[in-house]
């Protein structure tokens, strides 16, 4: 009997110490059920429409709005850029796994050599440089926007595939997962108060969007052709809730983007979407 | 030591001076009232997150907090109502509310203000 208290003991202290080193798999797990539960109405395949998954006259306008996408001549831009060949005479396709083509899920990734997370615009930017160009600016709207609003085109439909393997690698999403959950600014708020807590409510006349399937789509062009990168909206956010940012392409940024990423894990991307 | 402390008092004295110069200035600006400062986007910002049904012209309010009505029959002890403006983590450690008094998004003279107004509604 005391050897079988003992066991039980045991078996919960090990549960204990399961639940706290929560594997990644079993965070997104908790999150599709935390909206699942809270929503059951909404079909998790929506998740990429973000805040339009929950209401749908905006969702209506935003089909009509993507009949005719008011951002094509950036696209345009976009495509002549990535078909230019860099100093050396090679391309960004040659340069890039699979030509670039059906990529853009498997970003960021966790590289073990150089010991950090590495987005796909920190891949172009190598590219440049082993290719004798100077890089861009991280996040640069004018720049690595355009450049990436159309490569990410040639992923569209690709399912995220974000990989957290080893120790190091973990240990750069628990820091990003921190910077998600952490409240920050004058105002207090985390990124989970509104994209978790208050996803699919009313921020004055604004419908928050969901955590889940938020990174699929970046860059956006909002209220029109206006392009917007994922991590300028992170300093935005940051911003927002008066908290001093670190600056895009940081590693505290990087690291965000790598556990914001690992969150709409199998859901398609949606390259160069409209959003509000 | 007595000149550096002289020194100081003549500074924090000549600071008084200006700060007092400078509310002289804005004497003929009308005063804010507590639903002045509610409303303002950049103070208290109360209708990002909250309704108030009795007010008219309480236009695009958002839904994260509860709509503030019958307050004086919810919060009978008007201190408490004015703490949990100051600081709502105190109450629940998972709101959404910033704590407006402890970071000094707004001043004391400004949360009294607001926690009339609320108070009122």
């Amino acid at each position: 009997m005391k050897k079988a208290i003992l066991g039980l003991i045991g078996l919960s202290l090990l549960g204990g110490a399961v639940t706290a080193m929560a594997s990644p798999e079993s965070d997104r797990q908790e999150t599709i059920k935390y909206f699942t539960t809270k929503y059951p109405n909404i079909k998790i395949e929506d998740y990429v429409y973000g805040a339009l998954a929950f209401d749908a006259d905006s969702k209506a306008q935003y089909d009509a709005i993507m009949e005719f996408p008011p951002y094509e001549a950036v696209l345009d831009k976009g495509k002549k850029m990535w078909e230019t060949p860099l100093k050396s005479g090679k391309t960004y396709a040659s340069c890039l796994p699979n030509g670039g083509k059906n990529i853009a899920g498997n970003y960021p990734y966790f590289d073990d050599k150089a010991g950090k997370v590495v987005t796909l615009e920190d891949a172009l930017n190598a590219c440049r440089v082993a290719n004798g160009e100077q890089a861009y600016k991280p996040a640069d709207n004018a720049t690595l926007g355009v450049l990436t609003a159309y490569m990410r085109t040639l992923s569209d439909g690709m399912l995220m595939n974000i990989k957290v393997e080893g120790p190091k690698a973990l240990a750069a999403y628990e820091d990003g997962k921190k910077t998600f959950y952490s409240r920050a600014g004058q105002l207090n708020f985390s990124c989970a108060t509104c994209h978790v807590q208050n996803a699919g409510v009313r921020l004055r006349s604004e419908l928050l969007s969901p955590v889940l399937g938020q990174t699929v789509h970046w860059p956006v062009f909002r209220g029109g052709d206006n392009l917007v990168t994922l991590q300028s909206r992170y300093v935005g956010c940051f911003k927002s809730v008066r908290h001093v940012s670190a600056p895009a392409g940081s590693e505290k940024l990087n690291n965000l983007e790598y556990f914001h990423s690992y969150m709409s894990n199998g859901m398609p991307m949606q390259a160069s979407v409209f959003r509000k | 030591m007595r000149i550096i402390k002289l020194a100081l008092a003549a500074g924090i004295a000549g600071m008084m001076v200006m700060a007092s110069s400078a509310q002289a200035q804005q004497a003929p600006k009308k005063e804010e009232t507590g639903k002045d400062i509610a409303f303002n986007r950049a103070k208290g910002n109360c209708l990002a997150c909250h309704g108030m049904p009795t007010q008219p012209d309480a236009e695009s309010t958002g839904l994260y907090g509860p709509p503030l009505i019958a307050m004086s029959a919810r919060y009978p002890d008007k201190a408490k109502l004015r703490a949990k403006i100051w600081d709502s983590t105190v109450f629940n450690p998972n709101t959404s509310m910033p704590p407006f008094g402890k970071h000094k998004v707004l001043t004391e003279q400004e949360i009294d203000k607001v926690a009339d107004f609320i108070y009122s509604l």
